[in-house]
């Protein structure tokens, strides 16, 4: 067990660590100097200025210098300064973390609070109308774009029946009623692919796990429906739901930024896309670093959590 | 595989094969009969789009010119009415559905080629060059794709659909190796794989003639999925503002700039919107038909 969680870590930050090179490598071997990208021409006439600059700026070192020195301010958590505002890029980021975290964690809840339910009920009763009306509902939600049903929600909710406010955002330490509303469209646009994901894969798998055995010996006992489905079947039938759920959650970092975007939420991810607006490479090279640091320590997680929920798999280890 | 067995038994074999295929197509409900014949009318009027009689160009402003109104309702010049700027919609959602797929069929194909092989060779070889393979998936995996597309489009600076589809094409590689590989490492423990092996068969003969064969069909169930997700993220990119540089249409292009005009006139939203929805649908639901499908041939053969 020891040995395999040690396993887990190193590789984890082997990973990290590549995709750290990757990315600085990207950023600096790509076509597109950062002086031509943020200096103007006029400027540019200005030899010593820009040498300077160069210098100053670190531009002069062997690109392989270079990503050492970077790495090692990461590690000790300065990813450096934006060329834009000259303000450490740490700083700008950790206020907008706690956003885009609270609209990740509220709508992986929300998807997770209606998908089980469905998802177990849809297989219960398999092939039923309620079944085949869960499924199509299912279907259409992974079809439909987060943002289009964020337009939706605007228009009917906001702009029609004026029940939420269109755009912005509500600090919690501000208002909580003002939080609420303020996060509730962004939340439900989100959450309703994630929602649909998780019910096909709560059905399917509950569909597999009622045909074992010791769901029919719960049922000769005779426990009661209920009794079987959450607490006989549904933790075996969790165990790909919980890969997913924490994929999803770390991807939904990604997705994010299209409904910042719309609903102009100050979050990283409106960051990361005004960053790339203004070709502010060290900014986009830091907010990608930091989502896929996010992304490589929730999956670990997540491989953890996989050996709590299930002793088979624990002692196979 | 050397023919063992006797003509007559393959001949049987094909025509049971043959059959059970008509036979699943016979046995499509119309609910999936509905859907693929609209993913065939979409691909058709994608496809053939400058063919259509009486399709305007898409780009064509009428009221430039004095002959069409802006914000027409339908009529039998525009079968769906007019944009903003006296744009056909009809014709606009039709060039856009060209856009959405070029982009989504590029990407499929990349998957399904580098990615399928790559997978593949992971999950046969094993050892050390799965662990070499394994990593870089990893190490792919480990960035969101809108992020990572994001982060590339920066660094490259350059839009267009040439430079949607490679990116695209790129990161797609990944998550089909991923998927390729957990097959092949399933389908290298089969009998005829090691019927294969102890008669001394090379290689590369195994994993072309054995083993890719047998996990493209779960890939290509995979690649009808990831068909749908890849038309909504050419469609969230358009309308972001850093997919198909505007005026071309493209479904996401075309939300976007009717999201302004909302309060006045929602129908140039709503046509492009309903034809994304239900495009990705159908094709979630066929792709679903053949899941099953391969997955009941599967189970038969195992």
């Amino acid at each position: 067990m020891a040995r395999l969680i040690t396993a887990r870590l190193v590789r984890l930050g082997a990973v990290l660590l590549a995709v750290s090179f990757v990315t600085f490598m990207m950023a600096n071997l790509l076509p597109g100097d950062p002086i031509d990208a943020l200096i103007p021409i006029e400027l540019q006439e200005d030899r010593e200025f820009v040498a300077e600059l160069r210098e100053e700026w670190g531009l002069n070192d062997p690109v392989l210098v270079r990503y050492g020195r970077w790495l090692g301010n990461a590690v000790q958590g300065d990813l450096g300064k934006s060329y834009i505002t000259g303000r450490p890029i740490m700083d700008e980021i950790t206020p907008r973390l706690p956003i885009t975290a609270q609209l990740m964690v509220v709508s992986i809840g929300l998807a997770l609070l209606v998908a089980v339910p469905l998802g177990v009920l849809s297989a219960y009763r398999e092939g039923s109308r309620t079944d085949q009306s869960v499924t199509a509902g299912a279907l259409l939600g992974i079809s439909t774009p987060n943002f289009l049903l964020g337009i939706f929600l605007i228009y009917f909710m906001a702009v029609k029946l004026q029940w939420f406010p269109a755009v912005g955002w509500v600090r919690i330490s501000d208002s909580f009623t003002g939080n609420l509303k303020s996060m509730a469209l962004p939340v439900v646009s989100l959450a309703v692919a994630e929602a649909a994901v998780f019910t096909r894969l709560v059905r399917s798998d509950m569909i597999a796990t009622l045909q074992e055995n010791y769901i029919l010996s719960a049922r000769a006992k005779g426990l009661r429906d209920r009794f079987i489905l959450f607490r006989h079947g549904l933790r075996p039938s969790s165990l790909t739901l919980i890969t997913v759920v924490g994929l999803n959650m770390a991807g939904l970092i990604g997705g994010t930024v299209v409904l910042e975007r719309l609903f102009a939420i100050p979050g990283l991810g409106w960051r990361f896309f005004g960053a790339f607006f203004q070709r502010d490479y060290m900014m986009i090279q830091g907010i990608t670093m930091l989502i896929a640091a996010f992304y490589v320590i929730i999956n670990a997680v997540v491989d953890f959590i996989y050996l709590a929920v299930d002793p088979r798999i624990r002692r196979r280890v | 595989m050397s023919t063992v067995g006797f003509p007559s038994t393959e001949v049987e074999l094909s025509t049971t094969v043959r059959q059970g295929l008509r036979g699943r197509l016979a046995r499509m409900s119309w609910y999936t009969r509905i859907c693929a014949s609209w993913v065939v009318v979409i691909v058709a009027a994608a496809i053939f789009a400058d063919f259509i009689p009486g399709l305007p160009d898409p780009n064509y402003q009428g009221f430039l010119f004095g002959y069409d109104k802006v914000g027409e309702g339908p009529s039998s010049r525009h079968w769906l009415g007019t944009d903003s700027v006296s744009r056909d919609i009809l014709a606009r959602v039709i060039y856009g559905a060209r856009v959405s797929l070029i982009f989504a069929v590029s990407a499929v194909a990349s998957g399904l080629l580098f990615g399928g092989v790559i997978g593949s060779l992971a999950g046969f070889m094993r050892g050390k060059v799965d662990a070499a393979i394994g990593f870089g998936i990893d190490v792919m995996l480990a960035m969101p794709g809108l992020v990572i597309y994001i982060f590339f489009i920066t660094m490259v600076g350059k839009f267009g659909l040439v430079w949607m589809c490679l990116v695209v094409s790129v990161l797609v590689i990944a998550p089909y190796a991923r998927v390729a590989r957990a097959n092949a490492l399933a389908i290298s423990n089969r009998e005829f794989v090691t019927a294969a092996r102890s008669i001394g068969t090379n290689k590369a003969r195994i994993l072309f003639r054995e083993v890719i064969p047998n996990v493209y069909p779960t890939l290509f169930a995979y690649a009808l999925v990831s068909m749908g997700v890849l038309i909504i993220l050419e469609a969230t990119l358009s309308f972001l503002g850093i997919g198909m540089p505007i005026p071309t249409s493209s479904w996401g292009n075309m939300i976007a700039e009717s999201r302004r005009d909302l309060a006045i006139n929602v129908w140039p939203c709503v046509w492009p919107a309903l034809t994304l929805i239900l495009t990705v649908y159908s094709i979630n639901v066929v792709a679903d038909w053949i899941r099953k499908d391969v997955a009941a041939r599967t189970s038969a053969l195992s």
